[in-house]
């Protein structure tokens, strides 16, 4: 039983970084435009969040620092590709080299600065996103260990895909989003600001992203900076999109679901199959859910329509 | 329009617009990058007048540098050749990257076990089995793209992590070198197995400049070209003309997929000696940005190449004799691919202002 809960545990805490960055792809998307840049704006995230958290030793600030250099990536790709219909492949492949390319550069910097040694996290911080149990709710047998004694980061992530979810299908500007995703030329007939809400949307996904790699850089680094920490977790997250169908809330489950592969080698009693396997599964598993739901061309189960096509309104 | 008043200016899309009116947006582009990526420079405290000349001199401040330079544009020529003929066809293969890997794979399973032999078949069937590997992992997604309609993009995303976990799954496994104690790696080649060497550089420099003009040629004066790009304009005018679409994708997408596999023999038998899981190293992306800057031209995509392989070389040694991290070479890459996304727009469309009556 206890092997259980700790594989599940450690599943929860290996998969959660993916959940932001779905998370903020998914947004990004209903918006219609398919954005690649995802593993650049947690790279750029995680630099951030960092560095904030490692000079100023505020987690608040470490957040809102990411958000925003998350946004800000977002921002350019947005200008790109919203107001400048730029290609949306080529845009997002560019800000995944800025991005991993401009927190390397920067991490290097920190580096140098402290005696070329990787920098450590202030006490302070480590304290607040370690695994504790909550008050109360940690105590339950089982349970408690499982749901609630994670890092606060846990929380945040589950939170936001929660609000994210419920925007998207139960609130008038979350249908209005929708209907820009799936066919901006009638969202503009019936009257709807398309850029703009391409823009907003666009923004807050790359700051959720950017979020994401708070995650990665403060938790799951043991608190030592590590250039390379994001290392394709943002490229696993555009997948996980796919497979939980653009569902932030799925997303919650399906981040589990990869990071419980991840882990699963380490707790199972011999290792039936080579390494590589386990970590080739999330993309294999993708692949049959992509081709398995395009099979099947049910409207429930596809991307938004308008996604990948930027939309120019003179076009119509 | 009742009290609402429309905006002064509105974007036009243009018909067309000159080459030479394309080539000076170009060199805009081109300079505002320079400018932009010089104020970044000049943001973290250095000159950068000093870093570009640096990175310049860098490329090419010895034999040695040079050559390296020159092995960095190989790789990214070729497959940005690669990549050119599926996005003629407006088919947005991004899984170069695993296309080279396979491609290094099956060129490697000859390389290890069929060594013995004589030295100029043995080339022949890598490079043959590299491209039969690469154009494989192409063929896949553009099956079901035509059978399914199933979005290429994520697909061939996701078969660049599979290919990927392949190389490690040889390594740690089945082709795991009995020699090596401690790290687990694959066996280095024998001289029999490794590409010659032509005036200092190994032959894939003349291989990349053959495809150059096989790859211009294919595309612009045979009948497989033109279907490609009446496929890449509208399918539909391609399915009225009576052109068996899903051939051409399927076909297209085997070659496109084939020339990156081309790309992996070469990075295994002329620079690595061994099959490694940095066999593509993030070129399968840089070579797509290769062939947009191109604008699919392959003569241009020798120019582009270059100029991306003398600023990644050159931040290396950048990073040697001023101390700045070589990951400057990426901000800088993004940044120039910014702008030039961003001068684009001018190319395709323009500003009208609107006139007095709200017409």
């Amino acid at each position: 039983m206890n092997t259980v809960i700790n594989f599940l545990f450690a599943a929860i805490k290996a998969g959660l970084p993916l959940l932001f960055g779905t998370t903020g792809e998914s947004l990004t998307e209903k918006a219609g435009n398919l954005n690649l840049g995802v593993e650049g704006m947690v790279f750029m995230g995680a630099y951030m969040g960092f560095f904030l958290a490692y000079k100023t030793e505020s987690l608040i600030l470490a957040l809102v620092g990411a958000f925003l250099i998350g946004a800000f990536g977002a921002l350019v790709y947005a200008f790109l590709t919203v107001t400048l219909k730029a290609n949306q492949t080529v845009t997002g492949l560019a800000l995944t080299i800025f991005g991993s390319g401009f927190s390397k550069f920067f991490g290097t910097l920190m580096i140098t600065a402290n005696n070329k040694v990787a920098p450590q996290l202030p006490e302070r911080i480590k304290e607040i996103v370690s695994e504790k149990p909550l008050p109360i709710l940690g105590d339950i047998p089982y349970i408690g260990k499982l749901l609630f004694s994670h890092s606060i980061m846990v929380y945040v992530g589950i939170i936001i895909a929660i609000v994210v979810g419920l925007y998207l299908n139960k609130t008038y500007m979350g249908l209005k989003l929708k209907s820009v995703g799936e066919n901006p030329a009638a969202a503009d007939a019936a009257g709807i600001n398309v850029d703009l809400m391409k823009y907003i949307h666009i923004l807050i996904g790359g700051g959720i992203c950017g979020l994401g790699g708070v995650y990665i850089s403060l938790v799951n680094s043991g608190g030592i900076w590590d250039n390379g920490c994001v290392s394709g977790q943002g490229w696993i997250a555009v997948a996980l999109v796919i497979f939980v169908n653009w569902s932030p809330i799925a997303a919650i489950f399906g981040s589990i679901l990869f990071g419980g592969l991840k882990v699963l080698r380490l707790y199972l009693p011999t290792s039936f199959l080579p390494i590589a396997i386990y970590d080739m599964l999330p993309f294999v598993i993708t692949a049959i859910v992509l081709i398995a739901t395009s099979m099947r061309k049910s409207k429930e189960f596809a991307q938004p329509k308008g996604c990948g096509v930027n939309y120019f309104r003179e076009e119509r | 329009m009742m009290n609402k008043k429309l905006p002064a200016f509105h974007v036009v899309k243009r018909k067309s617009i000159s080459s030479t009116k394309r080539a000076a947006l170009s060199a805009l582009a081109f300079v505002l990058a320079i400018l932009l990526g010089g104020i970044f420079i000049a943001l973290i405290g250095q000159n950068p007048a000093e870093v570009y000349s640096t990175i310049i001199s860098g490329a090419f401040r010895s034999k040695m540098a040079t050559v390296a330079t020159i092995k960095i544009a190989i790789p990214l020529l070729i497959t940005a050749l690669g990549v050119s003929l599926a996005f003629k066809m407006k088919f947005w293969n991004i899984g170069a990257e695993g296309q080279i890997i396979m491609g290094g794979i099956f060129a490697s399973y000859f390389a290890l076990f069929h060594a013995d032999l004589p030295h100029f078949p043995l080339m022949l069937i890598m490079f043959a089995a590299g491209a039969l590997g690469g154009g494989i992992l192409g063929a896949i997604p553009a099956y079901f793209k035509c059978k399914y309609d199933t979005n290429e993009t994520l697909f061939t995303l996701m078969l660049n992590y599979i290919a990927l976990n392949i190389i490690v799954f040889l390594t740690q496994g089945p082709w795991k070198d009995p020699k090596s104690t401690g790290f687990q790696k694959i066996a280095t080649f024998t001289e029999n197995a490794r590409l010659a060497e032509v005036g200092g550089v190994h032959v894939g420099w003349i291989i990349a400049l053959v495809l150059c003009v096989v790859v211009f040629v294919y595309l612009n004066y045979t009948k497989n070209g033109y279907e490609i790009s009446v496929i890449g304009d509208s399918k539909n005018t391609a399915k009225y003309a009576g052109m068996n679409v899903n051939k051409i994708v399927i076909r297209t997408m085997f070659l496109s997929g084939a020339v990156c596999g081309i790309s992996g023999v070469i990075q295994v038998s002329g620079v690595a000696f061994t099959l490694a899981e940095s066999v593509a190293g993030g070129v399968g992306f840089t070579a797509i940005i290769v062939a947009w800057l191109s604008r699919l031209n392959p003569f241009v995509c020798i120019v582009i190449s270059m100029l991306l392989a003398i600023l990644e070389k050159g931040s290396s040694v950048m990073q040697s004799t001023m101390g700045l991290s070589t990951e400057v070479a990426n901000v800088l890459e993004g940044i120039i691919l910014f702008v030039i996304l961003a001068v684009d727009f001018f190319g395709d469309y323009k500003i009208a202002v609107r006139k007095e009556g709200g017409k």
